[in-house]
């Protein structure tokens, strides 16, 4: 709220009445407390009335439990990100405060359970305290035998009294969530709900408004960025797919499993890795573009079959929710590691196409367009998103949905003659018919992974193995001369340029705002085609003195993270620079503005 | 899910249908591509012959079928017939012909493997389509020997052959294929050899009619080698060649199980035979569950629908 805050900090006493256009929440307890739920109501509830909304949760890799924390952002304006720091935090527990206390702002409100936390002295001048004994409020409005299940909705009341939100669409929120269970559920809910909400006001150091959405009237859909890719494919046409569980890819495909039956399609739930995406290259094959998926080590078991994919020129997506590596690593923690692996995993010349959705919203059509070119380029297609951005919920404007589903059911035609490989084809690309197509000339192709001919007839002949690759290469460099150029945030000229690829668009945007409101000369640029790159970059870069790659992944021995390492290959600029951090966390604003002030200062 | 290869096969895919109302059945020499590469004697030439047989006997037409397969000598198979076909990576013939199988109610998926992609590098594919009962036919031409990489020990090679990864013999147990499919699950097992062809032809017609995944251990000798280890199985070279008795009753389990227990060489015919719901089958029954609640919707409407619970 700190920079926002319209009405006067928040000093005053009970009962007074600020008006704000942006807060930052933080729940911090256990993850089997709901608190993902509370942060899911808030989130849904800003999507309802029209406001921008972004969402940051962690989660224990453990089997059950552990400390979990859900931030949510909501603003009447934009929202870049889910905040560095919050204005509130809602602790359920003593490990909960001590823990999270640092993410709070000076004079931000610390919502205790009195039950559960003691707190420090220290602090209680730096934070307003507002001490609840939530569990046994919970257990008195529910009844004896509830034990504190429920409290997350209990505190759902508190914040919604606190920030004056609408109570009538929160309670549909809340009903809908508990449609179809037992009808004691919701009214135990719904109880626990309106006990929070009617909690002494007195208690509250202070209330708040929210002042109105700027994009007033736009209706929009709330969901994160693993619904938003799932949901990508199927407009997209997707109609096969099949993968292997593992965090934090699995969302997709459960949701994929439940719903491509709806449209007539199928989601398998394979053996391996390796039968996920032979199988899902067997349906590419068979008809349509497939999908397959997976997270960290997952991915590692793919290459080959990727090669094959490369090799047979055969479309496919795959998508890659990064999680931190190598090996099993940290798989509920954030990284942006597998550039690399997307760029070049497996063996030999295997060039593919790698792609990287800046948002939740870019992760619904960026999935179109992942199928889009592989269907164009017969080519596999890599999906880089990750923990962070898979997770995170965003509300955005409801897509079109008539004019973006498409329907790419294959044409089994009849064909005079088919060369499969043909060298003379326009930029070297591949166009297969379907099995099911008769070809009347009675030769018929071979999908392969030997070097080939034009039917797909293997060969040694090292002229038509040179000819295979330069095209394999061709057709991609025919797909890069039509990637539009990233526009410029901020002033196309300057000091320093940052350079972001997927989830860190927001954070990167919003260095730029702060550094350009505290007079420094910083604008950024973010590359979504990142395999092959838009043509132009050199026009962008020569604008600006500096120029630093911004990414979640290791410096690498030589001083640059994987994205900087290719754009210094590509263009040879020795401005070029690493911005790089690994702590398995998104990015905080501030973290960005420190290390361009010390890049600076080298 | 069954379906008719022949004349106007079902087609759920808006397969357009050639113009021609009556047509001719293929000849060999129209299914017939590229010379086979295979050493000459190799065992694999009969079976590749039988297929060719199978296709001009059961009238089956080029963009009908798909003939997939991994890697090894087999498996060069695809390139030698005039048919849609894949040849995928080592050990992952089973995954992908089932990605064709599951998408494409109307073709029919003949996958060709040997003893290493099928029970080695892809013995966990082999497993698990098996379970699942993916609609397609199974030929694993066995000739206990990895030949394409020049004699090394293959995961049916006997105890004590000798082989360049195992010069003083063989020490690990051999896989026996027809009791590890009925193991796990295989709705369709029997055995023949590459030195019977009648039996051949027969045999991969019957795994082709059954609904279901048809798998057929096909003995198959490579003369370069492995020469003379199937001469126990060839009454030409001294051996017999046992059929299945006629009393055995193919749904008995456990029976089957034991018949295939039998040392070498065994009984050659169809060892197995249930009828499950297929995979394909139960797919398409959890969609036509599910899209009986959207009749007359378009896609895009059906997520829509699903949208409207996402505000």
């Amino acid at each position: 709220m700190s920079d926002t805050v319209t009405g006067a900090p928040t000093t005053g006493g009970a009962n007074k009445v600020s008006r704000i256009s942006e807060a930052v929440i933080r729940i911090a307890g256990n993850s089997q407390d709901g608190i993902q739920a509370i942060g899911g109501f808030l989130a849904r509830l800003a999507g309802r009335s029209e406001q921008e909304v972004m969402t940051f949760m962690t989660i224990p890799s453990t089997i059950s439990g552990g400390p979990s924390i859900f931030q949510v952002r909501i603003g009447s304006g934009e929202v870049l990100t889910a905040g560095d720091d919050a204005d509130v935090l809602l602790a359920f527990y003593q490990h909960s405060y001590e823990g999270h206390i640092n993410s709070l702002k000076k004079k931000g409100i610390v919502l205790y359970d009195a039950d559960h936390v003691q707190p420090k002295p220290e602090w209680e001048s730096e934070y307003h305290h507002v001490g609840i004994p939530i569990s046994s409020l919970t257990v008195e409005a529910i009844g004896g035998t509830a034990k504190d299940k429920g409290k997350n909705i209990y505190a759902l009341g508190l914040i919604a009294k606190m920030f004056d939100l609408n109570i009538p669409k929160l309670e549909k929120l809340v009903g809908e969530r508990f449609t179809g269970k037992d009808p004691s559920v919701l009214n135990n809910a719904l109880a626990a709900f309106h006990a929070g909400y009617a909690n002494s006001p007195t208690n509250l150091l202070e209330t708040f408004q929210f002042t109105d959405s700027q994009k007033k009237g736009a209706q929009q859909v709330v969901m994160n960025g693993n619904e938003a890719v799932a949901y990508g494919l199927i407009a997209a046409g997707v109609r096969f797919g099949a993968a292997y569980p593992i965090t934090p890819w699995t969302d997709i495909m459960e949701i994929l499993r439940r719903e491509l039956p709806k449209y007539g399609g199928s989601f398998i739930q394979c053996e391996d890795e390796i039968a996920s995406i032979s199988m899902a290259l067997g349906a590419s094959f068979a008809g349509r573009v497939a999908v397959t998926g997976s997270s960290g080590p997952g991915i590692s078991l793919k290459t080959e079959a990727l090669g094959w994919a490369v090799m047979a020129e055969m479309p496919l997506v795959v998508i890659n929710v990064q999680r931190g590596g190598p090996s099993t690593g940290m798989p509920t923690n954030i990284e942006q590691s597998d550039l690399n692996i997307g760029l070049n995993g497996g063996h030999g010349d295997a060039p593919r196409v790698v792609l990287a959705p800046a948002n939740v919203e870019d992760c619904f059509y960026m999935a179109i367009e992942a199928v889009n070119i592989a269907r164009k380029y017969s080519v596999p297609v890599m999906f880089l998103t990750d923990q962070g951005i898979a997770t995170r919920i965003e509300a955005f404007s409801e897509p079109d949905l008539e004019k973006v589903c498409q329907d790419i059911t294959p044409d089994l035609t009849p064909v005079p003659m088919h060369k499969a490989y043909d060298l003379a084809a326009k930029d070297g690309i591949t166009h297969h018919v379907k099995p099911g197509t008769q070809i009347l000339d009675g030769r018929y192709p071979i999908a392969t992974g030997l070097e080939h001919d034009e039917f797909g007839h293997p060969t040694g002949s090292p002229k038509l193995h040179m000819q295979m690759t330069a095209k394999r290469r061709k057709k991609l460099q025919a797909l890069g001369a039509t990637l539009p150029l990233p526009k410029i945030y901020g002033p196309p000229e300057g000091n320093v340029l940052l350079v972001g690829w997927g989830s860190t668009e927001g954070p990167n945007r919003e260095a730029v705002d702060r550094s350009r409101a505290a007079g420094d000369s910083v604008s950024s640029v973010h590359l979504r085609h990142i395999n092959p790159l838009p043509n132009g970059l050199e026009n962008i870069f020569s604008g600006f003195n500096h120029i630093f790659v911004v990414e979640m992944n290791d410096e690498g021995l030589y001083g640059y993270g994987q994205l900087a390492a290719v754009l210094r290959a590509r263009y040879c600029d020795a401005k070029i620079q690493g911005i790089n951090k690994t702590d398995g966390l998104t990015w905080k604003v501030k973290e960005i503005i420190e290390l361009i002030k010390t890049k600076l200062r080298k | 899910m069954s379906q008719t290869l022949t004349d106007n096969p079902v087609v759920t895919i808006n397969a357009p249908q050639p113009a021609t109302g009556e047509r001719k059945g293929l000849t060999k020499k129209e299914i017939a591509a590229d010379h086979p590469t295979w050493c000459p004697g190799c065992g694999d030439f009969s079976i590749l012959a039988l297929y060719f047989k199978l296709i001009e006997k059961r009238r089956l037409y080029h963009e009908k079928i798909t003939t997939i397969s991994g890697i090894g000598c087999s498996s060069r198979f695809p390139y030698f017939v005039q048919a849609h076909g894949a040849h995928f990576l080592h050990g992952r013939a089973l995954p992908f012909a089932s990605g064709v199988s599951l998408s494409r109610p109307d073709l029919h998926v003949f996958a060709f493997s040997g003893d290493g992609d099928a029970f080695s590098i892809g013995g966990n594919h082999f497993t698990h389509t098996a379970r699942k009962n993916v609609k397609m036919t199974l030929v694993v031409m066995d000739n206990q020997v990895y030949g394409l990489t020049k004699k090394q020990t293959s995961p049916t090679s006997p105890l004590g052959f000798k082989s360049k990864t195992d010069t003083w013999g063989a020490v690990d147990y051999p896989i026996n294929p027809a009791k590890q499919a009925i193991a796990v699950g295989a709705t369709f097992v029997a055995r023949t050899s590459a030195s019977n062809p009648n039996h051949v032809l027969q045999t991969m017609e019957a795994a082709m009619d059954h609904d279901g995944f048809g798998f057929v251990h096909c003995l198959s000798e490579c003369v370069e080698f492995y020469e003379g280890a199937f001469d126990a199985a060839n009454p030409r070279k001294g051996g017999v060649f046992n059929e299945v008795p006629k009393t055995h009753d193919v749904t008995d389990e456990l029976a089957a199980y034991k018949l295939a227990s039998a040392d070498f060489p065994g009984n050659f015919g169809i060892l197995y035979k249930v009828k499950k719901p297929t995979k394909n089958a139960r797919e398409m029954e959890i969609n036509k569950n599910a899209q009986s609640k959207f009749t007359g919707l378009k896609d895009w409407q059906i997520l829509q629908k699903t949208f409207e619970r996402m505000k």
